[in-house]
């Protein structure tokens, strides 16, 4: 056998918005169980580059390659089947639903792809999957109200558990510590800690804290370039990215 | 996505199902008895509010479930009132195959507009669809050697009664009529309920509320739309074939704009996102009109005032209203 495949391969992928190149021919590569953390200043085509790898927006040119499989023209709702799962930078919830709804509808996507009988004969094994999914974020909505009308943080934690109910192989989570309480930022952490060894977690976060106590590696991104690549204890030596992003 | 699911928790939920298909039989049950206490001339206005009822509630499932407001509908219903109309009137067929080439005609036009629009969405949408429903419209005027245009064409003695098993009705009797628009009345009611309270229904609400969310829980909302479209469509079509059974007559003036712009209008008065919204709304606006044109020819003014004050006491439309009262009661 040769080398093993990453779980995730990006090769001169590219992005162009109009006259402006988001992100410039970026070759990356994500093994299975890491916790990875993307790092850069506003604007370096963070969001750009992970939104390319869901497929959320197509790439201008290049290649994403995922379990050794090409999925650069895989239309997102499909790349969900194949095990990738993304939350917003800005939280994106069902304001309008319920709790139970909003993770249900997760559940569901999940169930219809294995077996239709699953729920078709047993309606109670949604529920028991939207519990055990609010469970594992630890997290007991108060009632029936709408999901948007919840604190902030626990609107996060419900798009978190609607990711997870997917049961991906790769979660994105952009900035998932923006606007969080410091003690919501730990029991984040804990919980990004406690899910890998299953999923594999590509992050973009500014909070410095956060990225040197959860990720193995960190991949640091400039005008649309990763500039640097390595350990938080690399990354946090390394003379440029001092110069270009934590400002020392 | 063939499969119901009850969506919420053990037996209250369960018992709260039962209510709402309750609920909605009741009313298709009280319909069913109305005939019996009613004079004879309301039977004909419920049968024709029964059928632009079926014809709202086909409508309200593209609006009220997925959000995309069409003002174009009255293609999908002339296309089932010329399919069945015309195969009457020219191959003499009876009322069973004239509905099956209605339906057919319906499914075909939805499907192909739907692969066109659904590229669209808010104004847009609105817009490409009445420009396809005018382009439809024109060519019912152009082709009015077959189509009679807007002399329209009358079916009075072509149609042979309708024989089923022991029973031959005569759509043009009073009691055949309510009853048959009753039929059709009540089976769009179930199978509006039942998409809407199916998986796929509870998808298409999330399209409705965050398009790319559901996108990126991993359903492909064009299917879902195009689904909902064609279906929409089709019991658009359903309701405008029926019309044209019990009505005798189909012209160029169904597939006119105001014939797109009615069932918005009874949507959105009835309640938007209800499935008997659009019978309460149909109801309203037919007998407003009815009764203010008895006393004045300036009735429109007052159709216009009562709608202003709809608007403005219940925003939601009327079973908006009730829903915001009772919220497991009306889907």
């Amino acid at each position: 056998m040769g080398p093993v495949s990453p779980l995730l391969e990006t090769v001169n992928l590219e992005k162009w918005f109009g006259g402006l190149r988001a992100v410039h021919s970026v070759d990356f590569r994500l093994e299975r169980g890491e916790i990875r953390a993307i790092i850069g200043p506003n604007g370096a085509g963070k969001t750009t580059f992970v939104s390319m790898i869901c497929g959320r927006i197509p790439p201008t040119s290049g290649r994403v390659i995922f379990k050794g499989r090409e999925i650069t023209r895989v239309p997102a709702h499909a790349r969900v089947g194949l095990g990738i799962a993304y939350t917003f930078q800005l939280v994106s919830i069902f304001r309008n639903l319920t709790v139970y709804e909003n993770v249900a509808l997760a559940v569901q996507r999940r169930l219809v792809r294995h077996s239709l009988d699953a729920i078709k004969d047993n309606p109670r094994a949604l529920t028991a999957e939207v519990e055990g999914a609010l469970a594992e974020v630890e997290f007991s909505p108060p009632d029936d109200r709408p999901a948007g009308t919840l604190a902030h943080g626990h609107q996060r934690l419900l798009e978190v558990a609607m990711a997870l109910a997917l049961h991906p192989e790769l979660l994105i989570l952009d900035e998932p510590t923006q606007g969080l309480a410091p003690e919501e930022i730990a029991g984040l952490g804990a919980l990004i800690r406690r899910i890998t060894g299953n999923v594999t977690v590509l992050l973009i976060e500014h909070n410095m804290e956060v990225v040197l106590g959860l990720s193995q590696r960190v991949t640091v991104m400039n005008w649309g370039d990763i500039i640097a690549e390595g350990t938080p204890q690399e990354i946090e030596a390394n003379p440029e990215v001092q110069r270009v992003y934590l400002g020392q | 996505m063939t499969v119901r699911v009850q969506s919420g928790e053990g037996a209250a939920l369960a018992h709260a199902n039962r209510l709402v298909w309750g609920v909605h039989l009741a009313v298709a049950a009280l319909l069913l008895l109305l005939q019996f206490v009613l004079p004879p001339f309301h039977h004909g206005m419920l049968a024709r509010i029964m059928v632009l009822a079926s014809y709202a509630i086909g409508y309200n499932l593209l609006l009220g479930y997925t959000g995309l407001m069409s003002l174009g509908h009255a293609m999908f219903f002339a296309a089932g009132m010329y399919g069945t109309g015309l195969t009457v009137y020219y191959l003499g067929f009876g009322a069973l195959p004239a509905i099956v080439t209605g339906l057919l005609a319906s499914i075909a036009v939805a499907l192909v507009i739907g692969w066109i629009t659904l590229r669209t969405t808010g104004v847009s949408f609105l817009i490409v669809t009445m420009m396809f429903a005018q382009a439809f419209f024109l060519a019912t005027l152009y082709f009015n050697r077959i189509t009679g245009g807007d002399q329209g064409l009358v079916l009075a003695g072509r149609l042979p009664p309708l024989h089923l098993g022991p029973l031959t009705l005569n759509l043009a009797q009073p009691g055949v009529k309510y009853n048959v628009a009753l039929v059709v009345f009540t089976a769009c009611v179930l199978l509006g309920l039942w998409l809407v309270r199916s998986p796929a229904g509870r998808v298409l609400v999330a399209i409705r509320e965050n398009e790319e969310r559901a996108r990126l829980i991993g359903y492909n909302t064009f299917h879902y739309k195009w689904l909902t479209l064609t279906i929409s469509g089709a019991v658009s079509g359903l309701a405008g074939s029926t019309y044209t059974l019990l009505f005798s007559y189909l012209g160029s003036s169904f597939a006119s704009i105001l014939y797109s712009i009615y069932p918005l209008l009874w949507t959105l008065v009835g309640g938007v996102g209800t499935i008997i919204g659009p019978l309460v709304g149909a109801t309203m606006m037919t007998y407003v009109v009815d009764i203010t044109s008895g006393y004045t020819t300036a009735y429109l003014i007052v159709v216009g005032a009562a709608l202003v004050i709809l608007i403005m006491r219940f925003p939601q439309g009327i079973m908006g209203a009730v829903r915001a009262r009772w919220p497991q009661w009306v889907p």
